[in-house]
């Protein structure tokens, strides 16, 4: 063969070979960045979770740290098994099978052995585990709540789930999430940002140095502290007096829209859904379907909101000349409609505004509603009119809290009631339960609370909230600052005051008066039914109560809704003035009436329509 | 005159090509060894890139010596360097030392001796001396023979240790025979035998006999005339074919051992089955895998010097020594890699120049033969790290780490490149 056939052959080879790197090279799609590097891993660093303080500056959420003691089994020296296990306080079988596990995992990398260690064991552990060869503890971060309280409010981080992950590319799985409440609603200002490292590892996967000498590294940023508009006190106490009761309380401060405390009963310690029991009790609250010690009620029941709706209609028949103060109707312990009477509790004669309000009259609040109605032409200007009115108070819609769910409650609109009976086919007294607050229309305590709130203010409110101040930021979102007025004038909220605070001293609530403070308020029973077995029945009533103090200068707004509570001052007017007293003087003066809503529990109210067995409703006796 | 001086008639194109490739290859078994801390100093013995200038000095002194050698020397003694050349080889069954299972080495304390190394050359070196006598003529099957046996005693021993790779590059010296004369069917003969073994296990048997008696009786029918070939070969030659297309499956299955089959049936692409392809790729194609990883991820230039993430993370297997062309894929890039491979192209090129241009059929056999055995390596090692040809261990000359190899590297080329430089000198001897 010559010297060219050789030459050849080495010029071909050569070609082949650079016409492969072309190949792998240049076109190959394998990219060449460290996100997609085998050989590198990104490391996270994790700041703390921001602080949560109530409006006082106390502390309501921190952090605390927790172990777990992890093991890589490649690394385990032969150990004295009887001697580790009794300081772990773990079983023979159960360490078997860990180990197993971790090794299954990675016999190279750290796997958990113990999660969630206390700081007491860890304590003990920290000294000896120098002498066992392939463990070591790993320390992470919990939260730390400084209160029973609040829970729903405060709501809980958990691990993100494959659904976060795709929405957020912040997150990774393991990661923890603001999953409820306060901790959801601000998420990205408690968890701050973590840093990144990014670490050079050999193909087993242990780190090897830092890539390229951490020029790629960024630093974690803190998480914010934040300091909320409830007041712990009142929080605890509101949760105290919910002892044994189904239903919310919503307090408010009306000229700022700062919310004093939100309580939903039955709640549960925050701190249960913390370490190393939060599944089995969140799995127990979740299947509790009967109490539902998960589901706010202070801002997701939508009942009726009764007769503390009669102060509003009150004020729309006055904005629009229905009414003056003067005017009266007489209330013949009913009221007829389409000659059929329906019943009133107020014991009959003639009502003006104030002893209609005081006294809770429904035929005058009926008749009252009948001649707004007729003031227009058409039912349907008149109904628009009215539900433009109601809105202006938060109703009917989501208020736009900084909570991350809510409820809109309902103000029936003129299509809704055309959907029903048909356009022009219906008139004033097809919708008169409206003027008593029963009917189609609905309201979340929350809700309540703000119209209370509005009415103290004469006319404005400011969007509730629970934001107070962003530590680090001078200032809260302006939507939590701005006044959104009612469509009512000023002038008209006097006389319904008048009413309000004629409750507390001559009307439905003459028993609950605070000695020296001025308080507003209006009872609410609201009528209750369900469905047992198909069957529409009539339940104990829901006891509602509004009520604001004090009149003169109002600091605190409060709705409170009793589920099964019978009567409005029962239940609800009760707690509303242990709630404000509590708030204005600190202390409580009438013990005795502290005393019965603390022990009274309204279990077997809740039981009657369980027990399969006929039952009383509204019984009087407590 | 200053021509008369060895250094100025050495050919210095070679010379710069070695030097590149010898220096670039240190900072490659640099990269690839050193880990985190650089702050060592560079001629560590206890580190690979270390022993590896210590050998690079080593080689320079051994040059510097060779050279007040005269040539005729390594002539007249090849016969006794090939005889001391088997004796070690065969020595390395009583006293050779084991490394992942080739007993290949001579334990010499701080470090190992491969004297497969060393016989790459004696055997270059024998056969050059053989064929230049003036008495042997490769048409003779008798000496034929004799060549043939100069290339398949010391094949025999390396396989026994066993280095199958080494024995590969003894083999490589048939191209020598080729080029002075051995007649070319001897490589056909050799090819077809290959192609049937590789054809049947693809095909299967009855296919493949089928297509090769197709094949053997369309060349019986459309030969030319005047080509006789006696009736002995035309039945001997296709028997010898169907034996070996008949025995393959047994060969495969019995004789081969399975991490041979594994690397055929990768190569052929053979498995069906998709988890044991799978099986099989992680963990015989592992190398090759990782390898072509890290080169692609290397693009246009590279990741830059130590800065190679695959390389430092220690993903390629025996990175520093059979896959050490990775590492420069990884971080220097297509562009450096292109390099590579053309300057070792230019390299042989010019060495079959250098050899065509010698008076003396000794000097241009043995060029021809230290050709043949640097091409044998360079293609087979980076065809096997681009995962174009079944995993065979065998180093890449100047790159790979290995003390011995780069000894004998550096002193069979530059045996080579002191016979070019004496070429006019040694008629007037």
């Amino acid at each position: 063969m010559s010297r060219f056939f050789y030459s050849l052959v080495i010029i071909i080879i050569g070609l082949l070979f650079i016409g492969k790197l072309v190949s792998l090279q240049l076109f190959y799609e394998e990219s060449n960045n460290v996100e997609s590097d085998p050989a590198i891993t990104k490391n996270y660093l994790y700041p703390e979770r921001g602080f949560i303080y109530d409006r006082s500056g106390n502390l309501l959420v921190g952090n605390q740290p927790a172990y777990d003691v992890m093991v890589t089994p490649r690394e385990v020296a032969s150990l004295d098994t009887l001697e580790f296990l009794k300081l772990l306080d773990l079983e023979k079988e159960e360490f078997i099978d860990k180990m197993a596990r971790a090794n299954r995992y990675s016999t190279r990398l750290p796997s958990v052995l113990v999660a969630n260690l206390s700081k007491e064991s860890y304590a003990a552990l920290q000294e000896k585990l120098r002498r066992f060869q392939g463990f070591f503890i790993r320390k992470k971060s919990l939260r730390d709540y400084y209160t029973t309280s609040a829970a729903h409010v405060l709501g809980y981080i958990s691990e993100v789930n494959t659904d976060d992950i795709r929405r957020n590319d912040y997150y990774i799985p393991g990661e923890n999430i603001g999953r409820t409440g306060l901790e959801r609603q601000y998420e990205e200002l408690l968890r701050g940002r973590k840093g990144v490292s990014y670490v050079q590892k050999d193909r087993f996967n242990r780190v090897i140095g830092p890539y390229k000498e951490g020029s790629l590294d960024s630093l974690p940023e803190m998480g914010k502290n934040i300091h909320i508009t409830i007041d712990k006190t009142l929080q605890e106490y509101g949760e105290r007096l919910m002892n044994g009761k189904r239903g919310g309380i919503v307090a408010i401060e009306p000229k700022t829209g700062e919310i004093l405390s939100m309580i939903s009963g039955p709640t549960y310690d925050p701190s249960m859904l913390v370490g190393r029991q939060r599944s089995a009790n969140y799995t127990a609250m979740y299947y509790d379907s009967l109490s539902r010690p998960t589901w706010d009620r202070s801002i997701l029941a939508q009942p009726s909101p009764g007769s503390p709706f009669k102060a509003l209609n009150a004020l729309v028949a006055l904005q629009e000349g229905a009414i003056n103060p003067r005017t009266t109707y007489s209330c013949d312990e009913g009221f007829y409609v389409a000659g059929v009477k329906r019943g009133c509790h107020c014991g009959g004669g003639v009502r003006d505004l104030n002893s209609g309000l005081l006294h809770s009259c429904n035929a005058y609040f009926a008749e009252s509603f009948r001649s707004f109605y007729r003031k227009f032409e058409t039912t349907t200007e008149a109904h628009d009119t009215w539900e433009a009115h109601m809105k202006s108070f938060g109703l009917g819609d989501f208020l736009g809290t900084d909570l991350p769910t809510g409820a809109p409650g309902r103000i029936p609109s003129t299509e809704f009631y055309d959907r029903a009976y048909g356009r022009n086919r219906w008139v004033s007294t097809f919708v008169i339960s409206n003027a008593i607050g029963q009917g189609e229309v609905a309201a979340t305590p929350l809700q309540l609370a703000n119209m209370t709130a509005a009415i103290a203010n004469r006319g404005y409110f400011i969007t509730p909230h629970l934001i107070k101040e962003v530590e680090g930021e001078n200032t809260i979102d302006y939507k939590f600052r701005g006044k959104r007025y009612t469509t009512i004038d000023e002038k008209h909220f006097e006389p319904v005051i008048k009413g309000m605070e004629a409750v507390y001293t001559s009307g439905t609530a003459r028993f609950l008066q605070v000695p020296g403070i001025r308080i507003a308020g209006k009872t609410g029973t609201v009528e209750n039914y369900t469905r047992i077995d198909g069957e529409k029945v009539q339940l104990t009533d829901h006891s509602v109560f509004v009520a604001f103090a004090p009149v003169e200068d109002p600091k605190i707004a409060i709705a409170v809704y009793i589920e099964h509570g019978y009567y409005g001052n029962r239940y609800a007017g009760h707690i509303a003035s242990l709630m404000i007293e509590k708030y204005l003087k600190g202390e409580i003066s009438r013990v005795d009436l502290e005393k019965r809503m603390l022990e009274k529990t309204l279990a077997k109210e809740y039981a009657k329509p369980m027990s399969g067995k006929p039952f009383e409703i509204n019984e009087y006796a407590w | 005159m200053r021509g008369n001086l060895l250094i100025f008639r050495l050919d210095w194109i070679s010379i710069f090509l070695l030097l590149f490739l010898i220096g670039f290859g240190w900072i490659n078994i640099y990269s690839t060894t050193v880990g985190n801390d650089l702050s060592g100093p560079l001629l560590d013995l206890g580190t690979f890139y270390g022993k590896q200038l210590f050998f690079a000095i080593l080689s320079l002194i051994a040059v510097i010596l060779y050279s007040f050698i005269p040539d005729q020397f390594i002539e007249r003694f090849s016969s006794v360097f090939y005889i001391i050349g088997i004796a070690l080889l065969l020595g390395l069954f009583v006293f050779g030392k084991t490394i992942a299972g080739a007993t290949s080495w001579y334990d010499l304390g701080p470090f190992n001796f491969q004297p497969s190394e060393l016989m790459k050359m004696i055997v270059a070196l024998a056969l050059a001396k053989y064929l230049s006598d003036t008495g042997v003529n490769l048409r003779y099957r008798v000496h034929q023979g004799y060549a043939v046996l100069l290339l398949v005693l010391p094949s025999i021993l390396v396989i026994a240790q066993p280095d199958p790779g080494s024995a590969l590059v003894f083999f490589s010296l048939f191209l020598v025979l080729f080029r002075e004369g051995l007649p070319l069917y001897y490589l056909t003969f050799v090819l077809s035998f290959i192609l049937a073994f590789a054809a049947t296990l693809k095909f299967g048997m009855t296919y493949t006999f089928i297509g090769t008696l197709a094949l053997y009786l369309s060349y019986l029918w459309l030969k030319p005339k005047r080509l006789k070939t006696p009736l002995w070969f035309n039945l001997s030659y296709p028997s010898i074919l169907f034996v070996i297309i008949a025995s393959t499956t047994w060969v495969y299955n019995s004789v081969f051992k399975q991490h041979h089959r594994d690397r055929f049936s990768l190569w052929l692409n053979l498995e069906t089955n998709q988890d044991r392809l799978l099986d099989i790729k992680q963990s015989i194609g592992y190398n090759t895998y990782q390898a072509k990883q890290a080169i692609a991820s290397g693009r246009w230039s590279g990741k830059g010097f130590l800065e190679g993430t695959r390389t430092k993370g220690d993903f390629v297997p025996a990175q520093h020594s059979d896959y050490i062309f990775s590492s420069v894929g990884e971080e220097w890039g297509f562009i450096t890699s292109a390099l590579v491979i053309l300057s070792f192209v230019a390299l042989l090129l010019r060495f079959i120049y250098l050899a065509d241009r010698q008076k003396k059929a000794f000097h241009r056999i043995y060029g021809y033969g230290i050709t043949s055995i640097l091409f044998i390596h360079f293609s087979i090692n980076i065809g096997m790290v681009l995962g174009m040809l079944p995993t065979i261990g065998i180093p890449l000359p100047f790159f790979s780490y290995g003390g011995s190899s780069l000894l004998f590297f550096c002193l069979m080329c530059y045996i080579f490149l002191k016979m070019d430089a004496n070429r006019l000198k040694t008629h007037f001897d």
